[in-house]
């Protein structure tokens, strides 16, 4: 055979590999409104893979800020958007957050998705002295003065969902999930909770970003016999998972999976009869039930159509707007790092959450629920922490010593 | 480490190996033929996928499933037979050419059904009588896996008996090992060309379908085969049926039976190792194809 053949069939199989990334679409930004508003950044991605989760905290970002300058707006000021597209890429993450404060000159950015995006905007914030408003659950382990972390911390999701099995009488518990930063550190801290109170960890798995094939997983699943399955599998993944473990004659009634990437959306878009009976620990739920919710919900339908469906990460994105402009009002002023001060002391608030408030560690005091997963796709309420739960980005238990103080 | 979960792990293999052979296959067969390496092939599985939503919709209930796997096998056969007549023979002067142009119509592909059925995937629900498994002692074999299996060795059984037994066969044997003569002798390459490129992609769709029954159905869902599809073709030496079935259980086992000691992630990485090494001994692959068609430029 001649050697060009194979080169030829191995440079695709390398082209296969290969992505083109999106490069920054330029005009993409919507700055509104005249002299004498007060700008902000929203920056999600609105293309690429995270698209589908972003898009909707997108949107009741802007909800937020539709409803405050119909109701006056703050200090007397419109709220303009400025609203860019992230690409599902951290590269670009960081530069259209520099875009937003140098060139745009916002008095504060709401996004960001996944750490990494997290990660990569974190030196722009600290070095231009800004403020990032950042929605979603992750894996703590960072402080930083310039980004308000209103998602919840590990001690706020995690650990509760723990707390919530011991109660349950589970002694043996599988760890799962996708091979990247959120599921190592989360599981890192399960392992040293689950060593600390005496009980069996059975196993710890980990499937590439994307990956589809379980049958090796689940062999070991089977073997190991465990009691429940705590699973931070990301995205495609679960579908795969839950449908193999189905197949295996391991439906959530046989052995219960809690996840803690599946809310209200990805139920719906898994087909809610796949994740039956499963478990979610997040620190909203849809069916939640206070004043303030069905009013949220409400406009958000009204807005972006009747089927929508709301998750915890819109919810926080939403809040994050309602709380900046409590700590704007209270400082006086837009400046960033007024703004935070005042953001840190302000008292708790009420939000489709509950009431909840910042504390000094950047974080948001907030109660921790546990779901179950129903066949229209929504989560019944089945459990919640006594009381809303001080954050923590380091579990003392799993980084001993380490604190944040800002 | 207990037996059963060992001789699961074996089963495994073969059941990984029997997807292999579905996406595998239609590479090898037109590497094979026209040296054409179609990038597109990935996104022929997902059409294959999309078919099992769309047919599914239409025809619920048990048998919505075989019907699927019909239309998929025809509707993706002729896709196969419109991209190979439309773009892949006006390009076969240059082979590598072949390489872009259909790696253009992997993308168009992939944004298109974005587009049309959004990036969330759509969801395929294996029917009733594919729940549930057949246990034999303390093992546990889920059917879906099982009729996947049976779904690989018909094919393969009918792609033998295809190539051995009716005359297009002995067309498509005669031009795979001297092009030039079998023209010379009459022989419709042309037709020969696209019969067997439009069987690939049938096959491909027909594997689109049974990777509907365990996994997302996602615009992406070719590209997580793809790349294993590549090393198969490779490591059972470019264009033999015999060597890509023997690739596909090299590799499906390799991966099922190395993640007894690692996780997947690990077992990929030993997995790319083993077949340079193996490459590294046996350059030609597991089977040595002999053909004018790949003999030196």
């Amino acid at each position: 055979m001649s050697l060009m053949n194979k080169r030829a069939f191995l440079a695709a199989a390398l082209a296969c590999t290969a992505r083109i990334s999106a490069c920054s679409k330029g005009g993409e930004g919507t700055a509104a409104g005249g002299e004498g508003d007060i700008k902000v950044g929203i920056l999600h991605s609105l293309s690429g893979t995270m698209a589908i989760s972003e898009v909707t905290v997108k949107n009741s970002t802007q909800l937020a800020i539709d409803e405050i300058n119909a109701a006056g707006g703050v200090l007397g000021k419109k709220i303009a958007p400025v609203i860019e597209d992230g690409a599902s890429d951290p590269a670009i993450f960081a530069q259209k957050a520099s875009k937003l404060i140098e060139s745009d000159k916002v008095a504060t950015v709401f996004g960001g998705w996944t750490s990494s995006s997290r990660k990569a905007m974190l030196p722009v914030f600290e070095k231009t002295g800004n403020l990032l408003w950042y929605p979603v659950q992750f894996e703590g382990n960072e402080c930083s003065p310039n980004i308000m972390y209103s998602g919840a911390q590990p001690n706020q999701q995690i650990l509760p969902a723990y707390d919530w099995g011991k109660q349950q009488g589970f002694k043996k518990f599988f760890l799962v999930g996708s091979d990247y930063v959120f599921p190592r550190t989360a599981n890192l801290i399960l392992k040293t909770h689950i060593a600390k109170d005496g009980l069996t960890l059975s196993g710890e798995e980990y499937q590439p970003m994307g990956g589809t094939e379980f049958s090796g997983v689940i062999g070991k699943i089977k073997a190991a016999k465990p009691d429940v399955i705590y699973s931070t599998l990301n995205g495609d993944s679960n579908v795969a998972f839950f449908k193999q473990m189905a197949a295996a004659g391991l439906t959530s009634k046989v052995l219960p999976v809690m996840s803690f990437s599946i809310g209200e959306q990805e139920a719906m878009s898994m087909g809610p009869t796949l994740v039956q009976d499963g478990y979610a620990g997040w620190n909203y739920f849809q069916s939640l039930d206070n004043p303030e919710n069905k009013k949220f919900i409400e406009a958000y339908k009204a807005k972006f159509g009747a089927d929508a469906v709301i998750t915890d990460p819109m919810v926080h994105g939403y809040v994050d707007v309602d709380i900046w402009k409590a700590a704007v009002e209270k400082a006086g002023s837009t400046d960033p790092a007024k703004v935070r001060a005042a953001a840190v002391t302000l008292d708790a608030i009420p939000t489709p959450l509950g009431a909840v408030k910042f504390i000094a560690n950047n974080s948001l005091v907030q109660t921790g629920y546990i779901g179950q997963s129903m066949p229209d796709g929504q989560f019944k309420i089945i459990w919640n922490s006594p009381t809303a739960i001080d954050p923590d980005p380091y579990d003392p238990v799993t980084f001993p010593g380490k604190t944040c103080k800002i | 480490m207990d037996t059963a979960f060992l001789t699961g792990q074996l089963f495994n293999g073969f059941s990984v190996a029997s997807l292999y052979i579905l996406a595998a296959l239609g590479l090898a067969l037109s590497f094979g033929l026209m040296r054409v390496i179609n990038m597109a092939h990935g996104e022929i599985l997902m059409l294959g996928s999309y078919i099992a939503y769309l047919t599914m919709l239409v025809v619920p209930g048990p048998a919505g499933i075989l019907v699927a796997m019909v239309m998929a096998f025809l509707g993706a056969g002729l896709f196969g037979a419109v991209l190979e007549t439309g773009l892949v023979s006006k390009l076969t002067a240059r082979p590598l050419d072949t390489l872009l142009a259909t790696w253009g119509v992997s993308l168009i592909m992939q944004q298109g059904a974005r587009d049309l059925f959004g990036a969330t995937g759509v969801s395929v629900q294996a029917p009733a009588w594919l729940d549930g498994g057949i246990t034999l002692g303390s093992l546990d074999l889920p059917m879906t896996r099982l009729f996947i299996l049976l779904v690989a060795i018909l094919v393969l059984l009918g792609m033998a008996a295809i190539l051995r037994f009716t005359r297009i066969g002995l067309l498509v044997r005669a031009v795979n090992q001297d092009r030039p003569t079998a023209a010379a002798m009459g022989v419709n390459v042309r037709l020969v060309d696209c019969f067997v490129f439009s069987l690939g992609a049938g096959v491909a769709g027909l594997g689109g379908v049974v990777l509907a029954l365990l996994g997302p159905v996602t615009p992406n869902v070719g590209q997580s085969y793809i790349v294993t599809a590549f090393l198969v073709v490779i490591l059972g030496g470019l264009g033999s049926i015999l060597g890509t079935t023997y690739a596909a259980l090299m590799i499906g086992l390799f991966m099922a039976l190395s993640q007894i000691v690692v996780d997947v992630s690990f077992a990929q990485v030993l997995t790319l190792v083993f077949v340079i090494i193996f490459l590294q001994f046996r350059p030609q692959g597991v089977i040595a194809v002999k053909s004018r068609a790949l003999d030196g430029e």
